[in-house]
């Protein structure tokens, strides 16, 4: 510890600064808050416009910030003298995790697999059915579509902002071809797949020029196309009003029903609607699985390996002889299956579908659970899901808060602000995600961890 | 004849909305090479300054007084949306110059989704209805079947615009701060070795931008008398459209841009089908980002090595 460092003038000198920003950033706040907080517009009884003052909101976000940019400066000031300074994860965490990720991968499947049975005898028959639904087929659907994606953004490196035009394609093409012509949810799974991914490469031949950023808009231009189109063509999709009384999927050909020939009725068992979302939780599982072990193994194929070079650099990729055309439609393609996958499955879980759970924040949130976890890692993907879903899901759960701060306290409200917050708060702490190392593919005699700080990825 | 020359008026003012947007796409993605996915959004929170504002300044002023008010309202929502803006560039996007390429891309969605619904929290998820202003209309053609006429709200909108555009314009080519941002756009490095503040020089560009896009908000507000918190997305596209229409990192471009998106909608609308008029922007959007990405107006992209 340096002498000069801890003398009461500099600790004093150091004080003050920190004050200064804080002061600083509180009048900052203040000048944002003006208009937008200090006043609430709100219709009266007549339908006219009135204002609301609230200046003590004004006040607390005023004094938050104040607080938290002064901490902030302290704890600079701190890292800057060398002093240790209190980390949120203890030293070598990540590398424990890595070296024992065999270990860890086992450990949650087998939490995954008997996840039912834990939250039946932990909730009871009544309860589980919230818990397996709203977070375990819930979260494993954004898994999947995480994994899915993480095969275009994370190992190809093609930003794609559409991908829930092919969760749509998947989810449309079982609704309408279960409700027209009777087909089974089993034959119809691989064929949303395919025609998701025919729309994927009908999508990717034109974008196949562009980069980075365009690529990015075009591609949200295409979603928010199949969107519009949706919404527009009311003899195709039924618009706004969307597809409802989709047939549900049969345990290979029993019904969930209460009837005779039903799936409780057919096992001697008491009948329950557990018993369907059980095997729904079970079909995801297996498909969220199959996504994860189609993209490990196709990381060790020439067409992943191409996807990984392609994303590091392009112009060196095709100096190679790399045929960048095909990489990046296979790459569109097969991410986009696997959203087809996802949407016929979510179609036949809810019964309802229609253009507004296809919006552009859903691809956002997607994307956001790609970018947060770390592009390119599965691991990262599924914490990241599980942190988000499982988060929103929870605050449904915070009653409590309503006792604190009034009975129109509504969590969920802060639910998507809580969402780009973290997105703006990942990319400044730790512009590659939470789990920002990764296993090499390919390596010359023995493997290194690739390291983020090594490597300039993402160009394209 | 008479149905086209309406148009043209409408698509006119529509247009100029939209070139003044896409004028904070354009300069943006010149300086740093990033597309702020959230200005639209920094338009629709402008919309909703401007709003309180008019709500303020006109009951203190009296309805009289509605050009006077709208004076105050523009100013004051120039100031505090640059403020805004200011603080979005410091916070989400200065730490990540430097970074991978699609950090900052990636940043500016989070704070496009942030900033739509931190407006969604703050003032409700409902319509915002303003109170009529400017009702009133000249007559232009007094025809018996399709009267033509220019309603005071267009030309406020079409003057404001001209003017604006003409003190931007000498801003820009005029001022050390012009030139200074001009070399930024050239050469950041070398920018910087002549002795540019480049950091102070993004940051003003991201308060120009928003200062424009405040008027946007302020003559959207008059122009259709209604704002909500998703209002950013759709428009912001557009103008993002626009501004890669005329070139993106041209100014005149974004201009050329936003009228011809204004006019192609509008048209669209009167003699085809209203319900597809946002396909067809996207699909704008997508041909010309495909087949001509450098624009009318812009200059060819160089791959470099």
């Amino acid at each position: 510890m340096a002498m000069d460092a801890s003398t009461p003038a500099k600790r004093q000198a150091d004080m003050t600064r920190a004050l200064k920003e804080a002061a600083f950033a509180a009048l900052i706040t203040f000048g944002l808050c003006i208009p937008i907080i200090a006043w609430g517009t709100r219709q009266n009884l007549d339908n006219q416009l009135v204002l609301d003052p609230r200046w003590d909101a004004v006040a607390w976000a005023v004094a938050i910030v104040f607080v938290g940019r002064f901490l902030m400066a302290l704890r600079q000031q701190k890292r800057s003298e060398g002093k240790s300074v209190v980390r949120l994860l203890p030293h070598g965490t990540i590398g424990f995790f890595q070296r024992n990720s065999k270990l860890f991968s086992l450990f949650g499947l087998g939490f995954l697999l008997t996840f039912p049975i834990i939250a039946i005898n932990l909730a009871g028959w009544g309860g589980a059915l919230k818990w397996i639904d709203n977070f375990g087929v819930q979260i494993l659907i954004y898994v999947m579509l995480g994994w899915g994606l993480n095969i275009v953004v994370g190992l190809a490196g093609l930003l794609d902002l559409g991908y829930v035009a092919f969760y749509a394609v998947g989810a449309y093409s079982y609704a309408l071809l279960a409700k027209n012509f009777g087909l089974s949810f089993w034959i119809l799974l691989p064929m949303a797949g395919i025609l998701a991914a025919f729309w994927g490469m009908i999508l990717g031949f034109p974008v196949l020029r562009l980069r980075g950023d365009y690529l990015a808009i075009v591609t949200l231009a295409f979603g928010e196309i199949i969107r519009l189109v949706l919404i527009n063509w009311t003899d195709f999709s039924n618009g706004y009003a969307g597809i409802s009384g989709i047939p549900r999927p049969t345990f290979f050909g029993i019904p969930f029903t209460a009837g005779d020939d039903g799936f409780a009725a057919v096992f001697g068992l008491e009948f329950s609607p557990l018993y369907r979302t059980i095997f729904l939780y079970y079909v995801i599982l297996m498909l969220a699985l199959l996504t994860a072990y189609v993209s490990l193994r196709l990381r060790r194929l020439p067409v992943g390996r191409a996807w990984e070079a392609l994303r590091e650099d392009e112009i060196a990729c095709r100096s190679l002889g790399i045929n960048t055309t095909n990489t990046k439609l296979t790459a569109f393609s097969i991410g986009a299956m696997f959203g087809g996958f996802a949407g016929s499955f979510f179609a036949a879980r809810q019964g309802f579908i229609s253009p507004e759970s296809f919006v552009f924040m859903e691809s956002a949130i997607i994307l956001a659970i790609v970018v947060l976890g770390g592009m390119g890692s599965l691991w990262g993907c599924a914490i990241a899901a599980i942190a988000m879903i499982g988060g929103t899901e929870l605050l449904r759960e915070l009653d409590w808060l309503k006792q604190i701060f009034g009975p129109d306290f509504d969590p969920t409200k802060y639910r998507m602000l809580i969402f780009g917050f973290a997105m703006v708060v990942i990319m400044i702490w730790k512009p590659r995600g939470l789990i920002s190392t990764r296993e090499p593919t390919a390596f010359l005699k023995e493997k290194k961890a690739i390291s983020a700080d090594m490597v300039q990825e993402g160009h394209g | 004849m008479e149905v086209f020359v309406q148009q043209l008026i409408n698509g006119l003012t529509l247009g100029s909305i939209y070139g003044l947007i896409a004028i904070g796409y354009t300069m943006v993605f010149g300086i740093i090479g990033m597309v702020n996915f959230a200005h639209g959004d920094v338009f629709m929170l402008s919309a909703f300054i401007a709003l309180i504002f008019f709500m303020l300044i006109s009951a203190w002023l009296g309805a009289g007084l509605i050009v006077l008010s709208l004076f105050f309202v523009l100013i004051l929502a120039m100031f505090f949306t640059s403020l805004w803006n200011w603080t979005i560039e410091r916070v989400a996007y200065r730490p990540l110059r430097g970074s991978f390429r699609l950090a900052p891309l990636i940043s500016a969605i989070g704070m496009s989704i942030f900033l739509m619904n931190f407006v969604q929290v703050v003032q409700g998820p409902r319509n915002k209805p303003t109170p009529p202003m400017l009702n009133k209309s000249i007559l232009l053609i007094d025809s018996a079947t399709y009267p033509v006429s220019i309603s005071y709200k267009q030309i406020v909108i079409i003057v404001t615009t001209i003017v604006l555009l003409a003190a931007f314009w000498y801003l820009v080519q005029k001022t050390p701060l012009g030139r200074a941002q001009r070399a930024c756009e050239q050469d950041r490095k070398m920018a910087s070795l002549l002795g540019i503040d480049v950091d102070r020089t993004i940051s003003i560009t991201f308060v120009m931008g928003a200062a424009l896009a405040a008027v946007a908000g302020v003559m959207y507000l008059v122009l259709y008398g209604v704002v909500s918190f998703h209002d950013g997305f759709v428009p912001g596209v557009k103008a993002f459209t626009a501004a890669v229409l005329g070139g993106i990192g041209s100014l005149p471009g974004a201009v050329l841009g936003g009228l011809l998106i204004g006019l192609i909608e509008v048209m669209w609308s009167a003699y085809f089908t209203i319900d597809y008029k946002d396909v067809a922007a996207f699909c704008i959007l997508a041909v010309v980002l495909v087949f001509m990405p450098s624009g009318i107006l812009g200059r060819p992209e160089v791959e470099k090595v």
